[in-house]
């Protein structure tokens, strides 16, 4: 167990406990503060996967813009804060044990070792050649292109198309919110 | 360290981060806070792609960036649609909204 695995295990287990205090405050502002905190320690853990960028749009993107979007709307609100109903244990104990359900089958991927899915592709009939599916990462190639570049270069080549999508979409999504929050156009 | 062994515990991570998530969306009754927990769950995913990332190529990564814009596009229209249903209902109780109900 060296140095890095340690780091890991470490955000690993904030992130964990910052998103079970996270779906059990009663309070909305305090579960929106501890998903903040979620997703600075996931941050942390794309730094430590060779994920820089991501890493750095995490930070900027989810935990800066879209999280201050919550906490502006549960503010705007002004929502008082109702605590649990401890009558509903029902359907904790119901949500809970399908919740259960769903991660004892997630469970079993802990078992994933690097080449079962590219062994998998290459086994299907019609054998696709599974190098093409999953190119060989080229270190020295990502080394000079930097952590944005070697993002970029797909980005705006192989990606073009759904970037561009991606870019429309973000106009629907402005114009939709400003017709729905609006109280008259 | 070759980081791609942490993919199995990575795996693992980002399974419980997804079941929590569903979990948060199955029993609380806030909309704002079923909300955080879709985001939640959209978080575990992109774990997932981060972790395959490394072993099949950046187009986990880029992936990642689409599921970043989503996830920005549909807070944004979300939170107008919550902010429609309080003016309408005064309320986000998910308990209180029951239109259809027969």
């Amino acid at each position: 167990m060296n140095v890095t695995a340690v780091v890991f295990y470490v955000f690993a287990a904030w992130a964990v406990a910052s998103a079970l205090l996270c779906i059990t405050r009663s309070n909305a502002l305090t579960s929106a503060l501890w998903l903040v905190s979620t997703m600075f320690a996931l941050a942390a853990i794309f730094v430590i996967l060779n994920a820089q960028f991501i890493a750095a749009i995490q930070v900027l993107v989810y935990a800066g813009a879209v999280m201050v979007l919550f906490l502006f709307v549960i503010m705007l609100l002004n929502l008082e804060v109702v605590p649990h109903d401890w009558k509903r244990w029902p359907v904790w104990m119901l949500g809970l044990g399908l919740a259960a359900v769903l991660g004892a089958t997630l469970l079993p991927l802990r078992n994933y070792t690097s080449d079962r899915l590219a062994r998998e592709i290459s086994n299907l009939p019609g054998a696709v050649n599974s190098n093409l599916v999953f190119p060989r990462e080229d270190s020295a190639l990502a080394v000079a292109q930097g952590a944005v570049g070697h993002i970029a270069q797909p980005l705006f080549q192989a990606y073009l198309i759904p970037f561009e999508i991606t870019s429309v979409l973000l106009l629907v999504a402005v114009i939709g919110a400003v017709v729905l929050a609006k109280r008259k156009l | 360290m070759d980081t791609r062994l942490l993919l199995g515990p990575t795996l693992v991570v980002s399974a419980i981060l997804f079941v929590l998530g569903v979990a948060g969306v199955l029993v609380r009754r806030n909309a704002i806070v079923v909300f955080m927990c879709v985001e939640l769950m959209l978080n575990a995913v992109n774990l997932t792609f981060i972790a395959f990332a490394q072993l099949h190529g950046v187009s986990g990564q880029i992936m990642v960036f689409f599921v970043m814009t989503v996830a920005a596009a549909e807070a944004a229209v979300g939170l107008a649609i919550i902010l429609a249903i309080f003016r309408h209902t005064q309320s986000v109780d998910l308990a209180h909204i029951n239109l259809l109900k027969g």
